[in-house]
């Protein structure tokens, strides 16, 4: 299990790895986002949160047709399901390393990029939180998404359009927490339901990811 | 015998889909045109929202319908990956498209009677929201359903992702409950509540939704059968290849 | 560690391809699978391999006995020679590639990166994977796809050292390695395409197959 972990951080990092692709695209989400809605401080630093959970998960989607493509690609994905860890395992770590080298780099440069969109003080620490409890669950969403269309050739746009409406329910509370936190209101609801809605996917999603892996191998 | 299970050998369902999908069509014709006719032409208009409110003959049930299907898909796929009966994963597939189609219908009429309501084409309301993402899964399933070659693997994949996605569409539900309280009226039809549709709008209503039901039957009977057909086609064409 | 297959039925693509199927593949024993392009050799390791269910019949082997080797090595192009099969050696809970290094004589190029390695190197770092493994049944898919004369020699030897030590192996080949080999022809075992052609009032989903 550790070696799998080991060897996608070491593969993303590598020359061709697309590490920093999905902050990259970050930026520029939210630097193309004041040059469509104007600049005013006042509109930006209401929709600041939002943007960037929105940009956060399109990020996150970016990347996900790589979770299983590259291992279907050159037989890798074979040799693990007939290797000793069980599926569930390997789509697990396969969603723990997309997660560490894209949902955490976003998390993490979220403050420096509400800084462009004039996120008010109070609010970067709830964007970062509510990230930090999201984006595992977009991460593991997502790779169900990619084990459902791994085998095919167009799988890109089919992969966005069985995602994304996954992603509403994570989405809704993420954002959600983040804007009650910036205006002070209580945000335990939200914040239990985007727990629970991580907890929830990571617990029961890979046994899905995992069936429909084998069924894409056969 | 006699079992329901029968049925799930696809000649035995394609015989049954032969005699009993004449009478289904004709009874769904019939039921239909009461319905909406005794709906459009011999109920008051209301006294507050004019003669706009028979839309609801048709909205109603289309949306009674969009999610009903929803649920038949989760049902068959269940019986799929369970049972492995093929005629139930290709039901599924058949259902799928009408199921679409109901949800724009319910959308549409939604919009056409909220615009002189609520003074707008489309308002980000809780249930006009869930509905617009019910429409999204029912693309990606219908799309899933349209990349995959190989008809098993594509009953397997797509029967995950129908109740996978029931899971994540009862989870927007309430999240779009708690993201915005809207102003869409109550269920227009309940037992216990006071400002309940009146008996005279209500009685051409159960008999347009009773209309909806049995068109939504003999739809899913005639598409399942011709499923089946593709699918044998298919088949008598692959094991011609292979000689 | 005996593999054995009892009338097995073997399908790709929702159509069945190879009926009947019966072998044994006893310890020290390596089996040869001939047959045609397309016959389903491939599909046939596949099943044995347990990537895919058979229609019908058994394959019976200990668990976690197999090894199994395609036609892609899944190899890692940034990965360097010995971090691609650290990587697999881990994942098999065998720690040591050393064997592996010298049995396919891979141990100049180990720094190099796989993606810089020509075909027949590539192949050669695919199959050391299989010593790494310590699985005792080797289940090969034309396992000397552009590989020179001398490595073909070296995969013969890492085939012969790794039954004498008590495995085995089932190979798909259409060449000759110089082992002693039973031969299995899968050609007889093709499926009927009209065993159930007219069967559409047959029972339950034979309609479908």
């Amino acid at each position: 299990m550790i070696a799998l972990v080991v060897r996608d951080l070491r593969l993303a990092m590598r020359a061709g790895g697309g590490f920093g692709l999905g902050l990259a695209f970050f930026l520029i989400v939210t630097v193309l986002v004041p040059f469509g809605v104007g600049p005013e401080s006042t509109l930006l630093s209401k929709i600041a949160p939002g943007i960037l959970w929105i940009g956060a998960l399109l990020a996150c989607l970016l990347s996900l047709d790589r979770i299983f493509a590259l291992d279907w690609e050159d037989g890798s994905l074979d040799l693990l399901a007939t290797s000793p860890l069980p599926m569930e395992g390997v789509v697990s770590i396969k969603a723990l390393a997309h997660w560490v080298t894209t949902g955490l780099p976003l998390c993490l440069s979220a403050p420096l990029f509400g800084v462009l969109l004039h996120l008010p003080d109070q609010g970067h620490k709830w964007v970062v939180l509510s990230l930090l409890i999201g984006t595992p669950a977009l991460s593991v969403i997502g790779t169900f998404g990619s084990a459902l269309t791994v085998g095919l050739k167009r799988g890109g746009l089919l992969l966005s359009l069985l995602v994304l409406p996954l992603y509403v329910p994570t989405l809704i509370f993420g954002a959600e927490v983040a804007r009650r936190g910036i205006e002070g209101l209580s945000t335990a609801t939200p914040l239990l339901m985007l727990g629970g809605i991580t907890f929830g996917t990571i617990a029961l999603l890979p046994f899905a990811s995992a069936l429909v892996l084998r069924v894409n191998l056969r | 015998m006699g079992s329901f299970w029968e049925y799930a050998n696809p000649v035995k369902f394609t015989r049954m889909a032969e005699t009993v999908l004449p009478w289904v069509s004709i009874l769904a014709t019939v039921t239909l045109v009461v319905g909406l006719v005794w709906g459009f032409f011999f109920t008051p208009d209301d006294y507050r929202q004019g003669s706009t409110v028979k839309i609801i003959y048709i909205h109603v049930p289309a949306a009674l319908m969009a999610i009903n299907v929803w649920f038949m898909m989760l049902v068959t796929s269940l019986v799929w990956l369970i049972r492995r009966h093929h005629v139930s994963a290709l039901a599924a597939k058949a259902a799928a498209p009408v199921g679409a189609i109901m949800t724009v219908i319910a959308l549409a009429t939604g919009a056409i009677w909220g615009q002189p309501m609520w003074g707008t084409w489309w308002e980000w309301d809780p249930r006009l929201t869930s509905f617009l993402i019910l429409f999204l899964f029912y693309l990606g399933y219908m799309a899933l359903w349209e990349a995959i070659d190989n008809p098993d693997t594509a009953a397997d994949l797509t029967a995950v992702l129908c109740i996978v996605g029931s899971v994540f569409a009862v989870l927007s539900r309430y999240a779009v409950n708690f993201w915005n309280q809207g102003l869409h009226q109550g269920a227009s039809l309940s037992l216990d509540k006071e400002e309940n549709v009146a008996d005279v709008f209500s009685t051409p209503l159960y008999i347009a939704m009773a209309g909806f039901v049995l068109l939504f039957i003999a739809l899913v009977f005639l598409r399942t059968r011709t499923e089946i057909y593709k699918r044998r086609a298919s088949a008598l064409l692959a094991r011609e290849r292979l000689g | 560690m005996t593999l054995t297959v009892t009338d097995l039925t073997i399908s790709r693509g929702g159509i069945p391809v190879l009926e009947g199927l019966h072998f044994t593949l006893e310890a020290g024993r390596a089996l040869v699978l001939r047959g045609p392009n397309g016959v389903g050799k491939t599909t046939l390791l596949r099943t044995i391999a347990g990537l895919q269910p058979p229609v019908s019949g058994d394959v019976d082997a200990p668990p976690e006995s197999m090894a199994y080797a395609a036609h892609s090595d899944g190899l890692k192009a940034t990965l360097s020679v010995a971090e691609n099969l650290a990587f697999w050696a881990d994942v098999f809970g065998t720690k040591s590639i050393e064997a592996a290094l010298d049995g396919f004589k891979l141990r100049e190029l180990m720094d190099r990166p796989a993606g810089g390695l020509s075909a027949g190197q590539k192949r050669r770092l695919g199959l050391a994977r299989l010593l790494v493994t310590g699985r005792p049944i080797w289940i090969l898919d034309e396992p000397t796809v552009s590989l020179d004369v001398e490595s073909v020699a070296l995969f013969a030897n890492a085939v012969r050292a790794h039954l004498a030590g008590g495995g085995s192996a089932l190979i798909a080949t259409h060449i000759d390695l110089g082992l002693e080999a039973d031969v299995f022809d899968v050609g007889p075992y093709r499926a009927k395409a009209t065993s159930n052609h007219d069967s559409f009032s047959g029972d339950f989903d034979e309609g479908f197959l």
